[in-house]
């Protein structure tokens, strides 16, 4: 059993080819090709734009982070790569290429879920995560709540979004206030500028009855359509729109149930540690609201730095690099990329 | 010097160890499976295989010959990156070559390459004594077959000919055979050129279309 594996984790479930390296819980390379700049003038991602991307970038990625970290391929100790959920045709490129980086270099190939390598990235950041934890994953993909109980083995999803996820409500109320993509952080720029109790907008799924059935679920269609009604009218009256308000209230609404479900699933399985990964765990004022909710009941939030919240190749290298201390069982190279990965997967 | 082939173009997931020769191309091993949907899942497994079979470790290989394709974009990117990393693992070459140009390859006279590029339409090129006159290009059953009969083609190679009536008799491989394809790039792998990057030949611009979106037209 290796205490330190050197592990390389290939991340291209979505638009960013990430390639990143991983001593044990030392992040030495994070390299990220992008390509939502061809993306922007559609407004979200293009599945086929993504693909050509990710086979462009695949080697010249891979190369610079191996450079970066001062190792060879020949150094790994095992290639993990995100084997699902997200865009399957994206997820293809980057499962065959670690196929073949293990296979030409001889070494085990871990083929892992992409929610639990959000989990896994803040042990790069905290050290080893206290389990179990709860983990909030928000993004334009994804808006889970999750109980970890191993992150090299089982993972309980509490609930999830039942419409849009956080982030694509970002997005959506960016473009309704010609603020540029992805949406995330412009609003959160143009908040600090605002007043968060401006405009009262709507928190989905917080009601009584709600909190009977999706207790832990989010729903983030009704803000989106809230948002948009409110700055009609008030296009229609011909006044101006105040964004900086706008966006300010509308990121409270979205910060709030994500922190009011996240520290109620805490509290309510016991768990003193709440980690939140995702793009949106980038935002601001996310992090401020649930740490200061989490304080009152002595639950400890755990975020890892914005660059690491994003998709990258370094959660994927952090969850192999995990996986392999814990001597778990490597994925056989028929590996088939799985768009949509359950949860509870942690690896296949 | 010995070569792995890989070609993901078309329904066939094709892996071979191939072996240069000064007087020729000798396939040590290989394995073709057919199943369009499973590319990803095949293509890995079977250079395992076919390594394991021709007891070839992935040290001793000279280069990669890789199949660019016109095909399938999702299938075709499985092959090239699958080719690219594994030149990149073993610091080798990797070369390139049309696949419709190994279903043209070593055939006389005036020949019609065609496989099936789906949205009922055909990834084509024309051959004359094995060297490509016309194409590669995607285009209408109905085109191809214009196109092939006024260039005088006599038959027609690939599945993409089996699939639609062309006009033509089918002759010659159904896909791109891996000694065609070591063949094609076997000056190269010999004269030890440079690497190239593994392009595909897609053809046809990307689908604006996003997760969720209703895809508004088969046209491009
Ligand atoms: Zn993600």
């Amino acid at each position: 059993m290796k205490t330190e594996p050197l592990v390389l984790g290939i991340e291209t479930s979505c638009d960013e080819t990430g390639v990143g390296i991983v001593r044990g819980h030392t992040l030495l390379a994070d390299a990220v090709a992008s390509s939502v700049d061809e993306h922007a003038r559609f407004g979200g991602v293009v599945p086929e734009v993504a693909s050509r991307a990710h086979l462009e970038a695949m080697v010249p990625t891979v190369q610079r982070a191996l450079d970066t970290a001062g190792v060879t391929l020949a150094d790994v100790d095992a290639i993990a790569v995100t084997a699902g959920p997200g865009l399957a045709g994206a997820l293809l490129v980057g499962v065959a290429a670690a196929k073949a980086y293990a296979l030409a270099a001889d070494k085990p190939l871990y083929g892992v879920n992409h929610l639990a390598a959000h989990v896994a990235v803040d042990t790069l950041e905290h050290g080893p995560l206290p389990e179990p934890a709860i983990a909030l994953l928000v993004s334009g993909g994804h808006s889970s709540l999750l109980r970890v109980d191993d992150l090299a083995g089982e993972v309980e999803p509490l609930g999830s979004t039942i419409d849009d996820a956080a982030g694509e409500a970002f997005d959506k109320v960016a473009r309704l206030l010609g603020l540029p993509f992805p949406g995330g952080p412009p609003i959160d720029r143009e908040a600090r500028a605002g007043d968060p109790a401006a405009i009262s907008f709507p928190r989905g799924l917080t009601g009584p009855r709600d909190l009977e059935r999706h207790r832990f679920d989010f729903s983030f269609s009704g803000l989106k359509t809230a948002v948009a009604r409110w700055v009609e009218a008030r296009q229609r009256a011909g006044e101006p729109v105040p964004v900086a308000d706008v966006a300010a209230s509308f990121q409270e609404a979205v910060c709030d149930v994500l922190a009011a479900k996240a520290v109620d699933a805490c509290r309510t399985h016991g768990v003193e540690t709440l980690v939140i990964g995702g793009g949106v765990a980038a935002n601001s004022r996310l992090r401020a609201v649930a740490e200061e909710r989490a304080a009152k009941y002595g639950i400890t939030v755990r975020v890892p730095r914005p660059k690491l919240c994003t998709d990258n190749g370094a959660m994927v290298a952090a969850l192999g690099s995990h996986l392999v201390a814990a001597d778990a069982r490597p994925s056989a190279l028929d590996l088939p990329a799985d768009s949509a990965m359950p949860l509870t997967v942690v690896t296949v | 010097m010995l070569v792995v082939v890989v070609d993901s173009a078309t329904p066939a997931v094709t892996a071979a160890v191939a072996a240069l020769r000064p007087d020729g191309v000798e396939i040590v091993a290989q394995q073709v499976s057919v199943d369009a949907r499973a590319h990803g899942e095949l293509l890995a497994p079977g250079i395992q295989s076919v390594l394991a079979a021709a007891g070839v470790k992935p040290g001793e290989l000279a280069a990669i010959v890789a199949g660019l394709g016109p095909g399938p974009f999702t299938g075709l990117r499985v092959g090239l990156v699958t080719a690219a990393a594994f030149g990149q693992s073993l610091d080798i070459p990797t070369y390139g070559v049309c696949s419709l140009d190994a279903l043209g390859w070593g055939q006389p006279g005036t020949v019609l390459a065609a496989t099936d590029a789906r949205r009922k339409e055909l990834y084509w090129a024309l051959y004359a004594d094995g060297e490509r006159i016309a194409g590669p290009s995607v285009d209408r059953p109905d085109e191809v077959a214009a196109r092939a009969t006024a260039a005088g083609a006599q038959r027609a190679a690939g599945e993409g000919a089996e699939k639609y009536p062309l006009g033509l008799p089918a002759a010659g491989p159904r896909y791109p055979e891996p000694a065609a394809l070591a063949a094609l790039a076997a000056e190269r792998v010999r004269g030890r050129a440079p690497s190239e990057p593994l392009t595909p030949l897609y053809l046809r611009r990307p689908d604006a279309t996003l997760p969720g979106q209703q895809r508004k037209s088969v046209l491009q």
